[in-house]
Protein backbone atom coordinates (compact mmCIF):
# COMPACT_ATOMS: atom_id res chain seq x y z
CA UNK A 1 0.00 0.00 0.00
CA UNK A 2 1.20 3.46 -1.06
CA UNK A 3 1.67 5.94 1.83
CA UNK A 4 -0.65 8.31 -0.08
CA UNK A 5 -3.40 5.64 0.06
CA UNK A 6 -3.59 5.70 3.83
CA UNK A 7 -3.54 9.60 3.59
CA UNK A 8 -7.89 10.15 3.55
CA UNK A 9 -8.20 7.07 6.03
CA UNK A 10 -5.39 8.61 8.38
CA UNK A 11 -7.31 11.86 8.10
CA UNK A 12 -10.20 9.87 9.01
CA UNK A 13 -9.28 8.34 11.99
CA UNK A 14 -7.98 11.31 13.22
CA UNK A 15 -10.99 12.55 13.71
CA UNK A 16 -12.71 9.83 14.94
CA UNK A 17 -9.82 9.16 17.46
CA UNK A 18 -7.96 12.25 18.03
CA UNK A 19 -4.18 12.31 18.87
CA UNK A 20 -2.92 12.47 22.10
CA UNK A 21 -1.45 15.59 22.83
CA UNK A 22 1.19 16.72 25.68
CA UNK A 23 0.16 14.89 28.36
CA UNK A 24 0.98 14.41 31.90
CA UNK A 25 -0.36 11.90 35.05
CA UNK A 26 -3.50 13.33 36.70
CA UNK A 27 -1.54 12.61 40.08
CA UNK A 28 1.86 11.97 41.85
CA UNK A 29 2.45 8.32 40.69
CA UNK A 30 5.39 7.99 43.00
CA UNK A 31 3.99 7.20 46.61
CA UNK A 32 1.36 4.53 45.09
CA UNK A 33 4.06 2.96 43.19
CA UNK A 34 6.12 2.58 46.43
CA UNK A 35 3.26 0.96 47.89
CA UNK A 36 3.62 -1.62 45.59
CA UNK A 37 7.24 -2.20 45.65
CA UNK A 38 6.97 -2.76 49.54
CA UNK A 39 3.68 -4.65 49.19
CA UNK A 40 3.85 -8.66 48.20
CA UNK A 41 3.89 -9.26 44.39
CA UNK A 42 0.59 -10.72 43.17
CA UNK A 43 0.48 -14.80 42.46
CA UNK A 44 -0.49 -15.84 39.47
CA UNK A 45 -4.17 -16.90 39.23
CA UNK A 46 -4.35 -20.90 39.02
CA UNK A 47 -6.80 -20.32 36.23
CA UNK A 48 -3.46 -18.95 34.51
CA UNK A 49 -1.61 -22.09 35.17
CA UNK A 50 -4.56 -24.35 33.56
CA UNK A 51 -5.09 -22.38 30.73
CA UNK A 52 -1.60 -22.16 29.84
CA UNK A 53 -1.32 -26.09 30.35
CA UNK A 54 -3.84 -26.65 27.70
CA UNK A 55 -2.58 -24.52 25.50
CA UNK A 56 0.45 -26.02 25.27
CA UNK A 57 -0.89 -29.83 25.15
CA UNK A 58 -3.28 -28.53 22.45
CA UNK A 59 0.00 -26.51 20.42
CA UNK A 60 1.77 -30.29 21.27
CA UNK A 61 -1.42 -32.13 19.18
CA UNK A 62 -2.04 -30.02 16.59
CA UNK A 63 0.93 -27.63 15.91
CA UNK A 64 -0.76 -27.05 12.68
CA UNK A 65 -2.46 -24.57 14.93
CA UNK A 66 0.44 -22.53 15.86
CA UNK A 67 0.60 -20.33 13.15
CA UNK A 68 -2.99 -19.31 13.47
CA UNK A 69 -2.38 -18.81 17.60
CA UNK A 70 0.84 -16.31 16.49
CA UNK A 71 -1.53 -14.61 13.92
CA UNK A 72 -4.39 -13.76 16.60
CA UNK A 73 -1.51 -12.77 19.54
CA UNK B 1 28.55 6.45 40.91
CA UNK B 2 26.35 7.41 37.85
CA UNK B 3 22.45 7.34 38.24
CA UNK B 4 22.02 4.40 36.02
CA UNK B 5 24.55 2.35 38.16
CA UNK B 6 23.00 3.53 41.58
CA UNK B 7 19.78 1.90 39.62
CA UNK B 8 21.22 -1.54 38.79
CA UNK B 9 22.71 -1.93 41.98
CA UNK B 10 19.36 -1.47 43.80
CA UNK B 11 19.53 2.56 44.94
CA UNK B 12 16.14 3.38 45.53
CA UNK B 13 16.87 7.26 45.49
CA UNK B 14 18.48 6.59 41.51
CA UNK B 15 15.14 4.78 40.98
CA UNK B 16 13.12 7.48 42.21
CA UNK B 17 15.57 10.21 40.20
CA UNK B 18 14.64 7.89 36.86
CA UNK B 19 11.20 8.01 37.85
CA UNK B 20 10.37 11.52 38.01
CA UNK B 21 12.86 11.60 35.02
CA UNK B 22 11.05 9.48 32.38
CA UNK B 23 7.29 9.09 34.37
CA UNK B 24 5.95 11.54 31.86
CA UNK B 25 7.25 10.39 28.54
CA UNK B 26 6.27 6.93 29.64
CA UNK B 27 2.86 8.08 30.77
CA UNK B 28 2.10 10.18 27.54
CA UNK B 29 3.42 6.73 25.37
CA UNK B 30 1.26 4.18 27.19
CA UNK B 31 -1.44 6.66 27.17
CA UNK B 32 -1.15 7.02 23.30
CA UNK B 33 -1.31 3.14 22.92
CA UNK B 34 -4.36 2.42 25.47
CA UNK B 35 -6.46 5.93 24.83
CA UNK B 36 -7.64 5.43 28.62
CA UNK B 37 -5.91 7.91 31.31
CA UNK B 38 -6.43 5.69 35.04
CA UNK B 39 -5.27 2.40 32.49
CA UNK B 40 -2.77 4.47 31.74
CA UNK B 41 -1.35 5.54 35.18
CA UNK B 42 -2.06 2.01 36.65
CA UNK B 43 0.24 0.99 33.91
CA UNK B 44 2.55 3.36 34.07
CA UNK B 45 3.31 1.95 37.72
CA UNK B 46 3.53 -1.42 36.85
CA UNK B 47 6.15 -0.42 34.10
CA UNK B 48 8.38 0.97 36.68
CA UNK B 49 7.66 -2.10 38.94
CA UNK B 50 8.60 -4.68 36.83
CA UNK B 51 11.70 -2.62 35.51
CA UNK B 52 13.04 -2.01 39.12
CA UNK B 53 12.71 -5.51 39.81
CA UNK B 54 14.44 -6.52 36.63
CA UNK B 55 17.05 -4.24 37.40
CA UNK B 56 19.48 -6.71 37.89
CA UNK B 57 19.50 -7.49 34.26
CA UNK B 58 20.09 -3.70 33.00
CA UNK B 59 23.35 -2.81 31.44
CA UNK B 60 23.94 0.78 32.57
CA UNK B 61 26.07 1.49 29.30
CA UNK B 62 22.71 0.40 27.67
CA UNK B 63 19.64 2.51 26.73
CA UNK B 64 17.27 2.88 29.59
CA UNK B 65 14.92 4.89 27.53
CA UNK B 66 14.85 2.11 25.10
CA UNK B 67 14.21 -0.42 27.28
CA UNK B 68 11.51 0.98 29.21
CA UNK B 69 9.84 2.05 26.72
CA UNK B 70 9.76 -2.03 25.45
CA UNK B 71 8.42 -3.16 28.86
CA UNK B 72 5.63 -0.14 29.13
CA UNK B 73 4.77 -1.50 25.09
CA UNK B 74 4.34 -4.90 26.35
CA UNK B 75 2.58 -4.54 29.37
CA UNK B 76 0.25 -1.74 27.17
CA UNK B 77 -0.57 -4.43 24.56
CA UNK B 78 -1.26 -7.67 27.21
CA UNK B 79 -4.01 -4.52 28.71
CA UNK B 80 -5.41 -4.35 25.28
CA UNK B 81 -5.37 -8.22 24.43
CA UNK B 82 -7.02 -8.74 28.61
CA UNK B 83 -9.23 -5.52 27.94
CA UNK B 84 -9.91 -6.17 24.52
CA UNK B 85 -14.10 -6.81 24.42
CA UNK B 86 -14.83 -4.34 27.35
CA UNK B 87 -12.15 -1.04 26.67
CA UNK B 88 -14.15 1.14 24.60
CA UNK B 89 -12.37 4.03 23.01
CA UNK B 90 -12.80 6.97 24.75
CA UNK B 91 -13.44 9.58 21.63
CA UNK B 92 -13.78 12.45 24.48
CA UNK B 93 -9.91 12.16 24.56
CA UNK B 94 -7.84 15.43 24.64
CA UNK B 95 -7.29 16.65 21.59
CA UNK B 96 -3.86 17.86 20.21
CA UNK B 97 -5.14 21.87 19.05
CA UNK B 98 -5.05 21.21 15.49
CA UNK B 99 -7.69 17.84 15.21
CA UNK B 100 -10.73 19.61 15.07
CA UNK B 101 -13.40 16.58 15.31
CA UNK B 102 -16.12 17.48 12.54
CA UNK B 103 -17.29 14.19 12.34
CA UNK B 104 -20.57 13.19 13.84
CA UNK B 105 -20.76 12.01 16.82
CA UNK B 106 -22.29 8.19 15.92
CA UNK B 107 -19.87 7.96 13.05
CA UNK B 108 -16.64 8.84 15.91
CA UNK B 109 -18.05 6.04 17.93
CA UNK B 110 -18.39 3.70 14.98
CA UNK B 111 -14.85 4.22 14.11
CA UNK B 112 -13.87 4.17 17.25
CA UNK B 113 -15.83 0.87 18.03
CA UNK B 114 -14.39 -0.80 14.63
CA UNK B 115 -10.65 0.58 15.65
CA UNK B 116 -11.16 -1.33 18.99
CA UNK B 117 -11.73 -4.30 17.42
CA UNK B 118 -8.42 -4.95 15.95
CA UNK B 119 -6.61 -8.02 16.86
CA UNK B 120 -4.33 -5.91 20.06
CA UNK B 121 -0.94 -6.26 17.90
CA UNK B 122 -2.25 -4.59 15.03
CA UNK B 123 -4.34 -2.05 16.77
CA UNK B 124 -0.89 -0.70 18.75
CA UNK B 125 1.15 -0.50 14.92
CA UNK B 126 -1.92 1.24 13.71
CA UNK B 127 -2.68 3.91 16.68
CA UNK B 128 1.25 4.51 16.70
CA UNK B 129 1.73 5.16 12.82
CA UNK B 130 -1.74 6.19 11.76
CA UNK B 131 -3.08 8.27 14.31
CA UNK B 132 -0.34 9.21 16.57
CA UNK B 133 2.52 9.68 13.38
CA UNK B 134 5.25 7.96 14.97
CA UNK B 135 7.83 7.28 13.32
CA UNK B 136 8.25 3.29 11.87
CA UNK B 137 11.63 3.43 13.68
CA UNK B 138 10.46 3.82 16.99
CA UNK B 139 7.38 1.86 16.70
CA UNK B 140 9.92 -1.23 15.51
CA UNK B 141 12.09 -0.40 18.68
CA UNK B 142 9.26 -0.24 20.81
CA UNK B 143 7.30 -2.91 19.84
CA UNK B 144 10.90 -5.16 19.10
CA UNK B 145 9.97 -6.03 16.14
CA UNK B 146 11.47 -5.47 12.73
CA UNK B 147 10.60 -2.27 10.67
CA UNK B 148 9.29 -4.54 8.28
CA UNK B 149 6.94 -6.00 10.90
CA UNK B 150 5.72 -2.75 11.80
CA UNK B 151 4.76 -1.81 8.26
CA UNK B 152 2.96 -5.35 7.58
CA UNK B 153 0.85 -5.19 10.87
CA UNK B 154 -0.31 -1.31 9.70
CA UNK B 155 -1.20 -2.54 6.17
CA UNK B 156 -3.01 -5.52 8.04
CA UNK B 157 -4.70 -2.98 10.12
CA UNK B 158 -5.88 -1.02 7.67
CA UNK B 159 -7.09 -3.87 5.74
CA UNK B 160 -9.07 -5.03 8.04
CA UNK B 161 -10.03 -1.64 9.15
CA UNK B 162 -11.89 -0.52 5.86
CA UNK B 163 -13.11 -3.95 5.32
CA UNK B 164 -14.85 -3.17 8.85
CA UNK B 165 -16.03 0.47 7.85
CA UNK B 166 -16.85 -1.00 4.38
CA UNK B 167 -19.37 -3.22 6.26
CA UNK B 168 -21.03 -0.42 8.17
CA UNK B 169 -21.56 1.49 4.95
CA UNK B 170 -18.37 3.94 5.61
CA UNK B 171 -15.60 4.91 2.97
CA UNK B 172 -13.13 7.13 4.47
Amino acid sequence: MKEHDEKPLRDFLKQALPPIGETAPRRDLWPELLRRLEGPRAAVPWFDWVLAAVTLIWLLLFPEAIPVLAYHL
Amino acid sequence: MELLDRFAAGDLEAFEELFRQFQKAIYGWILRIVRNPAAAEDLTMETFLRMYRARARFDPQGNFGAWVRRIATNLALDHLRRARREVELPSTMPAAPEADPVLPHQLREQVSRAFAQLPAKLRVAATLALIEDRPYEEIAEALGISLGAVKSRVFRAVRKLRARLERLGIRP
